[in-house]
């Protein structure tokens, strides 16, 4: 089953290193997210640096809507998913396959983004443990919502305003955990990381089972 | 009685919105039920379900 | 029998007792709590409020756990009835949770001060819920087949029952406080005239919570009637086109083989 899901996978990051789409247009806009958001806080830097796990989060959901729209798009592009559910490979490891390709990408954008940000921002990382292990489990909590969601609204006309929608409120928890959390971690905030790395979790098991239950039912249909 | 003002905003607008959309369902319920045969209308005939 | 029954209503005997009950009581429900209840020592007359905005949010939450339970069902017996039920209660459930909203920031300017307090976790909780149903409704609103919408709404509906608790969770966490009344109900210095008005505006809710939930699933059902009427129809065109066609092809055979 795990290796299905790594085929899948590794397919879905072969087509996105191929199309480069990632690096050339959403990486770049993650960049120009965290520069507007300069702007808009009058580059005041120390105002961006106690924003800033906050401002992290906030473009990653909005660099991860379209990550997922993209993974989306993979599949209905030439009727692929067709031929996927043709192929021996059960939906639980579909599922876990497109999971992992999209934490994958989103993970890697989080890296540049938090590179950029430490430049940008000025920004100290206290605790880099804390910092990995949040962007790790917020990350799996998000690309598994983010695949059945994506599924979910796809096939409707109108998945582009309709993703959003559904998917932001699901996630305001892991907002608001993963926010915390880096705060903690940069010092910034006085509050309890690794508690919030644990609801993390809790969130993340969640909605992995979640989805690998309704993946199946969802993708029979589509 | 003090915040009359508060009070009152929140009391009718809570009753005014359940009123309107009360009225608009049953508009609405009127509307569709002419369309729809009597024996198709599940309530009216509970015991034969289509 | 018969005879009471408007065939082109969505009422019937219960929903009309149910109208009643709320046409008597509302009124009875206004004179208690604006007239024969006493102020509140701190809240003063601003807790006149709360016999509207407390059982509203009750049942904006019971709406909500059975928009959750109708769509585990709806995937479990793939039923329209269940699937029927969570749409019309997830509707509701939207016009409540938007109503506690509004009455509960009127309640917090005289009393908090504010109209918005972030640091509370029901308000944000609450606030949660609204957008997820508003996804919700929108997701149902699209045209799509039926069978297909009403399974994705269903695991929607699901996840959004669930997230209730962990919302609430990490709201309650995060900012570690709360303005809310420490549950006012069970507070035992209540007068008995204020928990009486409590108590029969949550039956009040409770009954325009049904009402509602039972014109709205008439409703309901008559749209998804005439969806699938429309859907046999054209399958009935497609069928008669199908048989004319194929009887022609039969009669050109025929014809062709008697001349040969």
């Amino acid at each position: 089953m795990l290796r299905d899901a790594w085929l899948i996978a590794q397919k879905d990051l072969r087509i996105e290193i191929r199309s480069r789409i990632i690096t050339n247009q959403i990486a770049p806009y993650t960049l120009l997210i965290l520069v507007l958001f300069g702007f808009a806080l009058d580059a005041d830097i120390e105002t961006l640096r106690d924003t800033g796990p906050g401002l992290f989060w906030v473009s990653i959901l909005l660099v991860a809507i379209l990550a997922i729209q993209r993974a989306v798009d993979i599949e209905n592009s030439d009727s692929a998913q067709d031929r996927l559910l043709l192929s021996p490979v059960s939906s639980f490891s579909i599922y876990i396959g497109k999971t992992l390709g999209l934490f994958l990408q989103l993970l890697l954008l989080e890296v540049l983004m938090m590179i950029a940000m430490i430049a940008l921002f000025d920004s100290s990382v206290d605790d880099f443990l804390l910092v990995s292990a949040t962007g790790v489990i917020a990350t799996i909590a998000i690309a598994s919502t983010g695949t059945l969601y994506g599924v979910l609204a796809t096939g409707l006309g109108v998945r582009e305003t309709l993703l959003p929608i559904l998917l932001l409120p699901v996630l305001a928890p892991v907002v608001i955990g993963a926010t915390r959390a880096f705060g903690d971690a940069f010092g910034r905030v006085n509050a309890d990381g690794w508690a919030w790395v644990g609801l993390l979790s809790v969130v993340a098991v969640l909605y992995t089972l979640l989805g690998m239950l309704a993946y199946g039912q969802l993708l029979e249909e589509a | 009685m003090s915040h009359l003002g508060y009070l009152l905003a929140g009391w009718i607008t809570a009753v005014g919105v359940l009123a309107v959309y009360a009225w608009r369902i049953i508009q609405k319920g009127k509307e569709l039920s002419s369309k729809v045969p009597e024996h198709r209308q599940r309530w009216m005939s509970p015991s034969q379900d289509t | 029998m018969q005879n009471v029954r408007n065939p082109n209503l969505t009422s019937s005997k219960g929903t009309r007792f149910m109208g009643f009950l709320l046409l008597v009581g509302v009124p009875t429900l206004v004179l208690f709590a604006f007239f024969l209840t006493p102020e509140d020592d701190n809240m003063e007359d601003a807790v006149r409020l709360l016999y509207i905005h407390v059982p509203m949010a009750i049942f904006a939450y019971v709406a909500v756990i059975t928009t959750g339970i109708g769509s585990i069902f709806y995937l479990w017996k793939k039923s329209r009835w269940w699937d029927t039920v969570a749409h019309a209660s997830a509707e509701i459930g939207l016009i409540f949770c938007g109503l506690v909203l509004v009455t509960g920031s009127i309640w917090g300017r005289p009393t908090w001060n504010t109209w918005w307090e972030w640091g509370d976790v029901r308000l944000v909780t609450t606030l949660v819920l609204f957008l997820m149903l508003l996804g919700y409704l929108a997701l149902r609103q699209v045209p799509a087949n039926p069978d297909l919408r009403a399974k994705r709404a269903s695991v929607v509906g699901i996840i959004v029952a669930i997230n209730i608790p962990i919302v609430n969770r990490s709201v309650e966490w995060w900012e570690n406080s709360t303005l809310h009344q420490q549950s006012s109900l069970t507070d035992g210095k209540l007068e008995d005239l204020t928990l009486f008005t409590l108590f029969l505006g949550l039956i009040l809710a409770g009954v325009c919570y049904l009402w509602l939930m039972t014109h709205r699933f008439r409703v309901g059902w008559l749209q998804t009637e005439i969806e699938n009427e429309g859907a046999i129809g054209v399958l009935q065109e497609r069928i008669a086109e199908g048989t004319a066609s194929s009887t022609e092809t039969i009669i050109k055979e025929d014809g062709e083989g008697e001349v040969r």
